[in-house]
């Protein structure tokens, strides 16, 4: 159990947490209250939902990589009033903010969408300008600066909660990304959604993805997305949620290091369905261990020390 | 909690013939008691330096009990996942989670069962034999298998009395067009109450195209395994509609006559 001498609560903009560790968009669903106590979450987020009825991809919609998995399920819905009736009911109740991820084609459909699920029971809504399997060879508003501003600004002059940009690390420069969600407006990053990716069955000759191609996930990703935490970080005064390869506690301190306020776990639920709860309590040992009272002190306190590069290359002159 | 995970330990673990090996295990729960016939658990499978899974592998449980923290599984030695379970040594720690799914629908009051099973489909179907047994249901089984000596017909009745059929593949008996009369006639003669099968596409197929009520055990590659991620879909005939549903929880177990067909998209 969670050690009450250290303080796990985070904040995300107005949104209080009891602690830092939630679920990844896609990776939890109320089927998890079998398998653990929900309420237990610092915050709880639903798959993504889309204005209109999506069927997904063909299968075969998961497969196994080093390390890893690439997945294309093609964000299956059964559209925003199937959502608010059946799917919000089953968190009535449970003490912990409950995020709504969505997915729309259009800014505008974006920003209807965010309209229709500001009600009662939605704390904040993350908008999915992310995910890699919605268009056309894997291209989301998120990989360019304009669609992204485009998008958070729509949204937001019609949302009535919270917004929580989830970018995509499939960029070059992922600062530039968070710079125009931030002067868009949004009240938090997540970063990132999967690395676009693709496997090959040897044997077969065939795509192991029905899709095709697919997103990366995993502890794999997760050098790269804890870079891009960094950068983020660094670039933006919004929250960073990290998201991205987390499978144990010493994983989520490493995000949080890297500058990140709270994290998500994904792809570790499909190992374990209670592995966040695991985190949870790994990360309040961890601040025992370390004397920190507040987890929130270790945001952004990677220890590097700036004069580092300056001495080396001062000493390899001297040698030189 | 409903579903738990839980580190168990190797009781038993042995081949039965050349592909198939049989998994006891002992858990710290007793399991026995929680888990029905169908179901199945999530197996972590053990990383070494020749074989790294990394996802779980969904496996239908074999055997439920006697002891109540005993469950078994019989299984195809195939992949990596189950290259890397097959090197379990007995005492060795292994983690499941479970139980899954929701498994076949049995009652003791029918008179007889037919059961249908093509390969390692059987160890999906074997939990059935002892509920049948012990509720004085009469058995009926169709084996299907490569060859005589691949069909585990000891594996599979565990000493319980039953009416067998084996077909092979090594003879041509197997075929479908020799499997429908033997169907035909069993399903007219014996009327059984309800008809089992796994492991099959053609089998099932040809249960639907003979109009047998019952149920079949399906499979399809997934990632939680709890209904959450939406991988492991299959598509349904439901009033009219065609729907998709998720083989781990919606399932595994489904009725006979709403599967669509075998299509595979991938």
């Amino acid at each position: 159990m969670v050690d009450p001498q250290v303080d796990l609560g985070v904040k995300i903009g107005s949104l209080m947490l009891k602690n830092p560790v939630m679920p990844a968009s896609g990776c939890f669903a109320h089927e998890y209250a079998q398998a653990m106590d929900l309420g237990r979450l610092g915050a709880l987020v639903t798959k993504s939902v889309t204005p209109k009825r999506r069927i997904g991809n063909p299968v075969p919609r998961v497969a196994e990589t080093d390390a890893g998995m690439l997945n294309s399920i093609g964000i299956p819905s059964s559209g925003l009033l199937y959502y608010v009736d059946k799917i919000l009911p089953h968190y009535v109740g449970v003490p912990a903010p409950l995020v709504a991820s969505v997915s729309a084609d259009t800014a505008e459909e974006f920003a209807a969408a965010c309209e229709a699920l500001s009600v009662p029971g939605v704390s904040a809504i993350e908008a999915n300008i992310s995910c890699p399997n919605i268009e056309a060879d894997g291209r989301a508003f998120a990989m360019s600066p304009k669609d992204t501003h485009r998008a958070i600004s729509e949204i937001k002059r019609h949302a009535r909660v919270p917004i929580w940009a989830k970018l995509t690390p499939n960029v070059a420069d992922i600062a530039e990304i968070a710079r125009a969600a931030e002067d868009a407006g949004a009240d938090a990053l997540v970063v990132a959604n999967t690395l676009l990716g693709m496997a090959i069955d040897p044997e077969t000759r065939k795509p192991k993805l029905g899709n095709v191609m697919g997103g990366l996930s995993g502890p794999a990703i997760r050098p790269v997305i804890v870079r891009m935490v960094f950068q983020c970080a660094r670039a933006v005064r919004i929250p960073v949620i990290g998201c991205g390869g987390i499978l144990s506690a010493g994983h989520a301190v490493e995000h949080l290091l890297a500058g990140a306020t709270a994290v998500q776990v994904g792809t570790a639920s499909f190992l374990d369905p209670a592995a966040m709860l695991g985190i949870i309590d790994g990360l309040a040992a961890y601040c025992e261990r370390h004397g920190v009272a507040r987890i929130a002190e270790l945001t952004g306190s990677v220890r590097i020390d700036p004069g580092l590069t300056d001495r080396w290359l001062r000493l390899a002159q001297q040698s030189g | 909690m409903k579903v738990a995970t839980l580190a168990c330990r190797v009781v038993e673990h042995q081949w039965v013939s050349a592909r198939y090996k049989y998994l006891r295990l002992s858990c710290p729960a007793p399991l026995a008691r929680h888990t029905a016939a169908g179901q199945f658990f999530q197996l972590a499978c053990p990383v070494s330096e020749a074989q790294a899974p990394f996802l779980r592998r969904p496996m239908s449980v074999y055997g439920i009990g006697p002891e109540e923290d005993r469950i078994e599984f019989l299984y195809h030695v195939k992949g990596i996942g189950t290259r890397a379970l097959e090197r379990l040594r007995a005492g060795d720690a292994l983690t499941v989670t479970g139980p899954l799914g929701t498994g076949f629908a049995f009652s003791p009051d029918w008179k007889r069962v037919l059961l249908v099973a093509r390969g390692v489909g059987l160890a999906t179907m074997a939990p059935l034999v002892p509920l049948a047994a012990r509720a004085g249901v009469a058995i009926t089984a169709v084996l299907s298998a490569r060859a005589p000596g691949e069909l585990m017909t000891q594996e599979f009745l565990r000493g319980a009395p039953a009416s067998v059929h084996a077909v092979f593949d090594s003879d041509g008996s197997s075929a479908v067009e020799r499997v429908e009369p033997l169907l035909r006639n069993l399903l007219d003669a014996e009327r059984p109450d309800r008809v089992y099968t796994c492991g099959s596409n053609r089998l099932l197929a040809l249960l639907q195209k003979l109009g047998a009520h019952g149920e079949v055990a399906l499979e399809q590659q997934m990632a939680c395994a709890m209904g959450v991620c939406l991988s492991c879909v299959r598509l349904f005939n439901e009033e009219g509609e065609k729907v998709f549903r998720r083989v781990c929880c919606e399932g595994p177990v489904f009725p006979l006559g709403a599967v669509a067909g075998e299509v595979q998209f991938g």
